[in-house]
């Protein structure tokens, strides 16, 4: 089997090389000035966050050796030869897990019903009217990016010492997040059902809750389950201001370097998180089949 | 026309029993899951301590603190402020540049397309979300100990925390690419690494670009908080500020932190579309 190539005259292939070579030599040089100018952000990053290449390898052995030392107890065995030793506070730190998980429960409840509340009112397709759901986004907005452990800062003050602020930080970030996610689904459900509903003569409150609930509710409860899973992180991390859970052990360990302690708690956080997203991982793919498990 | 043929409805109340009468077990299951959730929730808020009477003296203080807030004033400490911003953007970009660059090798591990046993998958998959599984601050807290208090350990704790994020990511954006050309390459004799190279890292370079971009901008969130540990940046200066109760700086702080993630978002979003096209950002 003979395979006929057709060869183009010279002229002609001069012209469509010259041709290709120009397109190609103007992505490349896009492809250099995006890499050049990212280079450049790089190096002023760099000298703005006061990186020390130097500090960096010599200290690096620390880093290495810090994870041998949390693996090692007092007597300078491995910790995992004597669980009882290692694991010594188990008591008093699965109590603090529980109030962990509580305060991220009540938290994205509460935050997940705020948001419930506040979601209609911010969605293009079923806003009252314009300046509410101007002004609904832009609260919205505000709990979501000022930072969950800000807000902790601030309620620890107001509120005082203890669980109570850890929730409600958790519960007015949870309302941003919550509110902007269940509001994008308002925004993607069918709008027929409400004018069915509205041609009946009903009230905007019933319309929302013959209309478009019933299209929603299954997102909504997704998407709170997701905002669970990343309230248990975040409430680990809450003791570290004072807001309660078990982070305030952490920190303390971690800051006075009670080695083996700070390996049997960041161990306790690791299985409970794994515990808990495997959990509303099959939750929610029982409740709403296999697709909505992503 | 046809007649509609005579409907059996004792025949089909047979066949389908579950339609017509639901069990109990399937009609309680919704108000009993409520009203264990409330239980949880009533039982929770004892536990942790809620009372009407906090409650209501909290929100009091928190009006004051609010009326305090206002205007917002950074007094004479701007140009410190403003370097701490810097400092935050800083660790943000590098530290998710870090992050990306090592996590692209070790996601090709992750991948079930690129290594098909799962014996070496596995442990790799568990290394990573064992890193995920612990918050962004605690690697501060970590980093601190290391290389101490400053912003390049605020850098290490993003890397090390977006390089579990960015591992698991990056596999199944690799997952996603179309097998053919990896086929293709196969077919003409190319290597497994010419296989990665020429096959799959030209479809999923663009999503990996989109995934990075999206991430400097939620770092830059997370920057400002490290520095509540002490791991450098706008955070310092905030948890200071709350700690000696000056709120007019407080609120100062909260505005620049909330003006300059507006930034990064409208300039990476400008930047993602250009990268991938509009239709590729969900």
């Amino acid at each position: 089997m003979t395979l006929a190539v057709s060869i183009l005259p010279e002229q002609q292939l001069a012209v469509l090389n010259a041709a290709y070579r120009k397109a190609v030599a103007r992505k490349r040089l896009r492809l250099a000035a995006g890499a050049g100018l990212f280079i450049a952000a790089l190096i002023v990053a760099s000298i703005g966050a006061e990186v020390n290449l130097r500090t960096f390898f010599t200290y690096f052995g620390n880093f290495v050796s810090y994870f041998d030392r949390i693996f090692t107890l007092d007597n300078g065995q491995r910790v995992w030869t004597n669980f009882g030793e290692w694991f010594w506070g188990w008591h008093k730190w699965l109590k603090l897990l529980a109030e962990t998980l509580l305060i991220s429960y009540v938290g994205t409840l509460i935050g997940a019903v705020l948001a419930f509340a506040l979601n209609f009112l911010a969605a293009e397709n079923t806003s009252p009217a314009p300046w509410l759901r101007f002004a609904v986004r832009r609260l919205l907005e505000f709990a979501r990016t000022v930072p969950g452990i800000v807000f902790a800062l601030i309620f620890v003050i107001a509120f005082g010492l203890g669980p109570m602020a850890g929730v409600l930080a958790i519960a007015i970030h949870s309302t941003g997040a919550l509110g902007k996610l269940f509001s994008e689904i308002v925004e993607n459900a069918d709008m027929k059902p409400v004018e069915g509903i509205r041609s009946t003569g009903a009230s905007w409150l019933s319309c929302m809750r013959f209309a478009i609930l019933p299209q929603v509710s299954a997102g909504y409860a997704s998407y709170a389950l997701l905002r669970f899973e990343i309230n248990v992180r975040e409430a680990s991390v809450m003791g570290f201001v004072g807001a309660g859970g078990i982070g305030q052990e952490l920190i303390v360990a971690i800051r006075k370097f009670y080695y083996s302690d700070v390996s049997a708690i960041l161990v306790t956080i690791i299985v409970t998180v794994f515990l808990i997203d495997i959990t509303t991982g099959w939750v929610r793919g029982r409740l709403f089949g296999k697709e909505a498990r992503t | 026309m046809s007649k509609r043929p005579e409907v059996d409805t004792a025949e089909i109340r047979a066949r389908y029993p579950d339609v017509f009468e639901r069990p109990a077990a399937a009609r309680l299951a919704t108000p009993a899951m409520i009203v264990a959730a409330l239980a949880i929730f009533v039982y929770g808020l004892v536990d942790l301590d809620f009372s009407p009477s906090r409650l209501f003296n909290g929100l009091s203080q928190l009006g004051w603190i609010s009326m305090m807030m206002i205007p917002p004033d950074p007094g004479s400490s701007l140009p410190l402020y403003l370097k701490a911003m810097g400092e935050t953007l800083s660790i943000a970009l590098l530290g998710t540049t870090l992050a990306a660059l090592f996590a692209l090798p070790v996601s090709l591990f992750a991948a079930r397309n690129v290594v098909p046993s799962k014996i070496l998958r596995f442990p790799v998959r568990r290394f990573l979300d064992s890193i995920r599984g612990v918050d962004t601050l605690i690697w501060a807290l970590v980093w601190i100990n290391v290389v101490g208090l400053g912003p390049f350990a605020g850098v290490l704790a993003i890397a090390v925390s977006d390089f579990g994020a960015f591992g698991k990511l990056f596999s199944e954006a690799i997952e996603g690419a179309d097998q053919k050309q990896v086929e293709g390459i196969r077919a003409s004799g190319g290597s497994a690494l010419h296989e990665i190279r020429f096959g799959l890292l030209p479809q999923v370079l663009p999503v990996i670009a989109g995934q990075v971009l999206y991430f400097i901008e939620s770092n830059t969130r997370s920057a400002t908080i490290i520095g509540i540990v002490g791991a450098g940046g706008i955070g310092l200066q905030l948890a200071e500020q709350i700690r000696v109760l000056e709120w007019q700086k407080v609120s100062f702080l909260i505005l620049m932190i909330l003006v300059a993630v507006a930034a990064i978002d409208f300039i990476s979003s400008k930047l993602r579309f250009a990268i991938i096209g509009r239709r590729a950002v969900a």
